[in-house]
């Protein structure tokens, strides 16, 4: 304690190998500050394992998926009365009209293998609701074939799906007022006998939404095209404007007051609440511009303004990390001040750029808020066309696909809110990997 | 360079495109979440079995819907308001003052309001709007005074109710159902246990009264929810005394989680309802720009395949999702097909 402040020259006390009071003190501290760091870092990765398990645990199932194959009589006294195979005199036969053919399959199923159940009362609700649409489909896509008995693997209803991934039980069903206890006895026996089986669910990833009245159909189609051309024209307004705006402030313009206000601005633009772009958004290019509502274009232009301060700071930073040798070089040799930063800046520049591009799109792809101001927080179930046509269509979003989901009342979605989640995930994880490894390539140091 | 150049070219490509967008071809409907599921339903249907594009169903809240409604005629605007409450005369002159003059009412059906407990909880099996009333206002009249709400536990309201402590979770102001909930519930049990004449044979007009009726009780034994039913619901699982608020439709898709309470005797069901006896119900509404039909394609038939027997009727898919049907929908079908606007005709 003492023998510093007496700072006499005092020869110290005591063996090397001992500390003294004072460094087993700062020793202390070092490990103390060590342990904290540990505590965060665990913090932080429990919350995350948590975070990742129950969305994996909760979403895997929506990945896989219940179907019921049936041999379906097309009868044509049902589907076409008059017999001459006129498609759109047979199209005047609407879904509700399919629906007995498809109950008197599963009833001649039921009959087939011999299942016996007691108190066993509309079988048919093993199938969704959506097999009759697909019927309809099929049988106006192929008139030729009414009268046929075609074999169709349509999905089970979200209860017996549910009931195969542990959400419904014997107990629930007893209470639940869409599935009974007997209905799921009789889809044992149907697994059993082989009609039931629970495959790979692709449309999941393909299908459009679908209404709640029939969860297992729902898929993430439109939602994924949508957020898809939604980056298209994010990436080609927001990369170039992103870059000439940064090149020319970093590189041309005079630093003067009016461009230290613009950086100042650029800076607070990229902490704005992105709630705000999307009432700037309504007000200028819905209602002022006249473009459509729930289009992708809108979503992409609105998402564009919120993406730019991302890259313009990013590109200024790559920009100003090339060193002040290379510009010198170039100038010094005769280059112009353009042939010096488009043939030697920005090429070195160009992977610290695209990072931060990636890294913007990336923000831009999972943001919510905005579009639900411009009208894409909504039911869609047709497919936007191929762009440009595309781009002014009608789309969701995968973000807002979620946040639809979980609003809804059958307990399905939930699961599918989670699946949609781990999509949306595995997106962003896939666009930082590509951040990631185009710094590892190209970035140079000096 | 070569990066201006490309801005220049992409900007013009896109205002180029956007002059030449085509006309929009599919019915675009927006407002009350309640209505949602409904709507989406028959637009699932209506584009399986209609060679029109499958319309597109927003959701935001009968009133959002309403005002986006009233912006004006046009291709930018939208078609269909959903609402899970009438129009107000304000919002038709608002209508009115940005050119949308011709407005169709529909009224699809009625919606009943549930009493919903955990199916394992205390036994909330069976209520009455005066015991609401006594568990949720904010003052209530005893002994011939307003004071604070003092009641903590439902026995204390009612010894037939059970011992545990008030905890309600009710819409939020930004919900059509909260109305409801003030008016056929609140007001009404107001009025039956007396405190309403009470209060104003103490000197309130009947306004002031009406609204001390209404008011909510703010200590925290009773939550706004200001998101969905699904989050009423999960508020419910975590706390087994709760008692909530939800649609019959949202409790018929989980009955295996939620027990019902009955209202005065009566239990919910799309019958009781239908025949009005359960008190807590309201009718649902769309609201069609007549100036829209013809100009957007399929939207009368959007409209009529709403209403339709098949769909709107008792065994239709709406009535399974837990829609009450209206019993004089032959009188809507009439009424859309022959376009009759709101005040040309009843």
């Amino acid at each position: 304690m003492t023998d510093i402040s007496t700072s006499d020259g005092a020869p110290r006390k005591g063996s090397l190998l001992q500390q003294d009071a004072r460094t087993q003190k700062r020793n202390a501290a070092e490990r103390r500050f060590q342990i904290y760091g540990i505590i965060a870092v665990s913090v932080a990765v429990l919350a995350l394992i948590f975070l990742l398990s129950s969305i994996v645990r909760n979403g895997i199932g929506a990945f896989s998926q219940t179907f019921i194959t049936l041999d379906v009589v097309l009868a044509e006294d049902k589907l076409d009365k008059t017999g001459n195979r006129d498609r759109d005199e047979m199209a005047k036969v609407s879904t509700f009209g399919y629906s007995p053919l498809i109950k008197a399959a599963i009833e001649d199923r039921i009959a087939a293998e011999g299942i016996e159940i007691e108190g066993l009362s509309k079988p048919a609700d093993l199938i969704s609701k959506q097999a009759a649409a697909d019927l309809r489909d099929f049988v106006l896509a192929n008139t030729d074939r009414v009268g046929d008995t075609v074999e169709f693997k349509f999905l089970a209803s979200g209860r017996i799906d549910g009931y195969y991934k542990g959400r419904v039980t014997m107990a629930s069903a007893e209470l639940d007022r869409n599935i009974s206890p007997e209905q799921l006895m009789l889809a044992d026996a149907l697994m059993e006998a082989g009609a039931l089986e629970r495959t790979f669910n692709w449309d999941f990833i393909t299908a459009p939404d679908a209404s709640e009245n029939r969860p297992e159909a729902s898929g993430l189609g439109v939602a994924i095209l949508g957020s898809f051309y939604m980056m298209i024209v994010v990436l080609f307004l927001a990369l170039p404007i992103g870059v000439a705006a940064s090149i020319y402030l970093e590189e041309f313009a005079p630093k003067n007051r009016l461009t230290d206000l613009i950086e100042v601005n650029i800076s607070n633009l990229a902490a704005v609440p992105s709630i705000v772009f999307g009432i700037l958004g309504l007000a200028i290019f819905i209602n002022f511009a006249g473009l459509p509502q729930s289009a992708p274009i809108v979503g992409g232009l609105v998402l564009t303004l919120m993406t730019l301060p991302t890259i313009i700071i990013a590109t200024r930073a790559s920009l100003k990390s090339v060193p002040p040798s290379i510009r010198e070089a170039a100038l010094g040799v005769g280059a112009s001040k353009m042939q010096t930063v488009f043939h030697h800046v920005l090429p070195l520049a160009a992977p610290g750029i695209l990072t931060g591009t990636i890294i913007g799109l990336a923000q831009a792809l999972g943001e919510t808020a905005p579009l639900l101001l411009i009208g894409m927080v909504a039911f869609v179930r047709e497919y936007p066309a191929a762009p440009p046509e595309g781009f002014f269509d009608p789309a969701s979003a995968l973000p807002v696909q979620i946040y639809n989901w979980t609003t809804r009342s059958d307990p399905a979605f939930v699961e599918r809110a989670s699946g949609a989640i781990i999509v949306l995930l595995l997106f962003l994880l896939m666009m930082n990997l590509v951040a990631i490894i185009l710094r590892r390539r190209f970035e140079r140091r000096w | 360079m070569l990066n201006a150049k490309l801005t220049v070219s992409t900007v013009a490509i896109f205002a180029v495109s956007a002059t030449a967008a085509a006309a929009r071809d599919q019915v675009q409907v927006a407002g009350s979440s309640t209505v949602l599921p409904y709507a989406s339903i028959v637009a699932e249907a209506f584009g399986e079995n209609f060679d029109f594009p499958t319309p597109v169903v927003e959701s935001g809240g009968s009133s959002a819907g309403l005002k986006r409604f009233c912006e004006g005629v046009g291709e930018n605007t939208l078609d269909i308001a959903n609402a899970s409450r009438k129009i107000r005369e304000g919002e038709v002159a608002a209508c009115a003052d940005a050119g949308v003059t011709d407005i169709i009412e529909v009224r699809i059906g009625y919606d009943g309001i549930v009493f919903a407990s955990q199916i394992n909880g205390p036994a909330f099996t069976a209520f009455t709007e005066d015991q609401w009333y006594m568990a949720l206002a904010e003052q209530v009249y005893m002994d011939g005074e307003l004071k604070a709400n003092p009641f903590t536990m439902w026995n204390e309201i009612d010894p037939s109710l059970p011992a545990t402590d008030i905890q309600a979770f009710i819409p939020g102001t930004k919900h059509g159902t909260r109305e409801v909930f003030e008016e056929k519930v609140l007001l009404v049990g107001c009025e039956a246990s007396g405190a309403m004449e009470g209060m104003m044979s103490a000197g309130l007009d009947e306004d002031a009264a009406e609204d001390a009726c209404m008011s909510v009780r703010t200590d925290g034994r009773s939550v706004d929810i200001d998101g969905d039913y699904t989050e009423t619901l999960a508020r419910i699982d975590a706390n087994s005394n709760g008692v909530g608020v939800f649609g019959l439709a949202f409790y018929e898709n989980n009955t295996d989680k939620l027990k019902v309470a009955t209202m005065s005797g009566v239990a919910p069901s799309t019958e009781t309802i239908s025949t009005g006896e359960y008190p807590v119900s309201r009718p649902l509404y769309f609201y069609i720009k007549a100036a829209h039909i013809g100009v957007i394609p399929g939207l009368k038939e959007f409209a009529q395949f709403f209403v339709a027997d098949e769909i709107a009727g008792p065994d239709g898919p709406l009535a399974e999702y837990g829609l009450v049907s209206d019993p004089v929908l032959a009188d809507t079908q009439m009424m859309i097909e022959a376009e009759e606007t709101m005040g040309s005709g009843s």
